[in-house]
């Protein structure tokens, strides 16, 4: 297969893996928060006992889903959202004025930033195992599914996000103003059963909250909230973010 | 019919109109030089014609397919150097060109030939491993050249493509345009603010002010139409030299300025003595005589009453070099 929209994702891809593997320190930056998260408050809280959890789970079990899916939003966002930066470094231009569809180029990107998103996630999870989570095997492969959908979700998000926002200082400002305190309420960190009545309407409305408990359900066996809804609410945002992405890049001018 | 063509090509924005009705036909095989100081409409131009921007009225073809209807044909057959960088300085060269190669749809070995073919013509073989980052202004912009030719296009459109770089750098830009123009026998379409690039490169030029072409010729008929030769004679009495030379009939206009008298004659060579004669016999003693061939700067001044905007051109590479420089990475 050599014609050029096949070509065009394959390379969209490819440069977004060579960059991962060129830019060490995102690399680093990216891993050490959640393992720090995990390393540092999953041990430090090892023996607390959760509401809404069977004895014999610890904190740790509880934590390392969410951080696995905190690390695979933040960086499937990021890869998303660097398309701001390719267009402040010109680079956008030479993709735009290829014989290629605007859709090959959001597959390849949507792709690239997914597979390094997942490579993140597995290097958390692997980094869980070792620190003493048990992993459900059966649970691994839907799990690696399941991941890959928050990925191209996050892609889709931040794609959107920079058909929008022009100015790539706002991104730092983006990060910790909505993503963290998205992540807080997700319950990724605290189980939903102990929440407050107000602050459950919050976690409830906040998509990341079905994406860290169906992969808690896959990995460790235990969701608060039924596995189908986190799968059906989950696999409809990657789908109409993902086509949002498209769909606002491809009306996108250099 | 021309390599390029366009009618009545148009576009405004917001009640702007950057582009006004230009008619445009590119040959096969020349180098067109669009001149014109900035925000004449030259970026504009490129935009549409690279499919980049929508035309708001008129039309345009290249190789005979429609920039509007047929933009993936016509991305095809062409290639863009823009005129800020558009490569991905955490890459290699050689990565920026394969990158390029793949988005084109060429296969392996057509791929490994290319890059080595056009790493050569711009002379960056030895370079090619290295990261983008580490590149000179100049390598860039060759790098970027090099990289427009990979697909071998037809037309290669170069967007300002010395601007910023010094004078070394600028004069070697020229020979690899020309050089490739030569050996690859590719069509190019170049703007630019600087008269002296218009002049030693383009077969043919276009003068674009406000949006709109002025003429369009070779630049030996575009100096030749303004009047010959310009002979500035710096004496004693500019008046009443001025006021002699003005009643002889070889001579096409007399302009006094402070204290010289600027004659506009044809062949200036030949008519030095006669005018060193005529200012003896009329007692005004001459200090120096120079002879200047007109430049593009004078045929602007002639369409437009004004010289071109150099002044501004300096501001925009200040904002330019800033840019690049700007400390923040990705």
């Amino acid at each position: 297969m050599n014609s050029p929209n096949f070509q065009a994702i394959y390379v969209m891809w490819l440069r977004q893996l060579k960059l991962f593997i060129r830019a060490r320190s995102r690399l680093i930056a990216n891993i050490i928060q959640p393992f720090f998260f995990l390393a540092f408050l999953g041990l430090g809280l090892r023996s607390i006992t959760l509401p809404g959890l069977s004895s014999g789970f610890e904190y740790l079990d509880f934590l390392a889903p969410g951080m696995i899916a905190m690390s695979v939003v933040f960086s499937s966002m990021f890869a998303g959202i660097s398309v701001i930066w390719d267009r402040q470094f010109g680079f956008l231009k030479e993709v735009l004025v290829a014989p290629v569809s605007r859709i090959s180029v959001v597959v390849g990107r949507t792709l690239g930033g997914s597979t390094v998103a997942l490579i993140q996630g597995l290097i958390i999870l692997v980094v869980s195992a070792i620190l003493g989570v048990k992993i459900s095997l059966i649970g691994l492969a839907p799990a690696l599914i399941f991941m890959l959908m928050i990925a191209f979700f996050a892609v889709g998000l931040g794609l959107s996000i920079a058909a929008r926002l022009q100015d790539p200082h706002a991104f730092p400002l983006l990060m910790n103003l909505i993503l963290m305190p998205a992540v807080f309420l997700s319950t990724a960190f605290f189980p939903l059963e102990g929440v407050s009545e107000w602050m459950r309407y919050l976690v409830y409305v906040n998509p990341l909250t079905y994406m860290v408990d169906g992969l808690r359900g896959f990995l460790v066996g235990a969701s608060s909230i039924p596995l189908s809804v986190d799968i059906a609410v989950t696999a409809a945002l990657c789908i109409s973010t993902t086509m949002l992405g498209a769909y606002l890049f491809s009306k996108a001018e250099a | 019919m021309g390599i390029i063509e366009a009618r009545n090509f148009t576009r405004r924005f917001n009640g702007l109109t950057a582009v006004d009705h230009i008619n445009l036909d590119v040959e096969e095989g020349e180098i067109f030089g669009f001149l014109g100081p900035n925000g004449a409409g030259k970026t504009t131009t490129i935009k549409m014609l690279t499919t980049l921007l929508r035309p708001s009225e008129g039309e345009a073809r290249i190789c005979g397919y429609d920039v509007v209807r047929q933009p993936s044909s016509v991305r095809k057959v062409i290639g863009v150097v823009f005129q800020e960088p558009a490569l991905d300085d955490r890459l290699t060269g050689w990565e920026n060109l394969d990158f390029h190669a793949r988005l084109y749809g060429l296969d392996r070995r057509e791929r490994e030939e290319r890059i080595e073919e056009v790493l050569e013509l711009v002379g960056l073989k030895d370079r090619a491993d290295e990261l983008v980052e580490n590149y000179s202004g100049g390598m860039k912009r060759r790098l970027e050249i090099a990289r427009g030719l990979i697909h071998w296009p037809r037309v290669l459109f170069l967007d300002e493509p010395t601007l910023g770089l010094d004078v070394q750098t600028r004069r070697a830009i020229w020979e690899y345009v020309l050089k490739l123009n030569r050996v690859e026998g590719i069509t190019v379409f170049l703007t630019t603010h600087y008269m002296e690039e218009a002049d030693y490169l383009s077969h043919r030029v276009a003068i674009i002010d406000h949006g709109k072409i002025l003429a369009v010729d070779k630049p030996k008929n575009l100096k030749d139409m303004i009047g010959g030769d310009i002979v500035i004679v710096s004496c004693s009495d500019p008046k009443s030299l001025a006021r002699e030379l003005g009643e002889s009939d070889w001579v096409k206009e007399v302009k006094v300025r402070g204290g010289e008298v600027n004659i506009y004659v044809d062949l200036g060579e030949e008519k030095i003595p006669d005018i060193i004669m005529m200012a003896e016999r009329l007692g005004v003693e001459i200090e120096s005589v120079t002879l200047r061939k007109p430049t593009l700067e004078d045929v602007y001044l002639h369409f437009t009453g004004r010289r071109i905007r150099e002044e501004e051109a300096s501001v925009v590479e200040k904002m330019r070099n800033m840019r690049v420089r700007r400390g923040w990475r990705r």
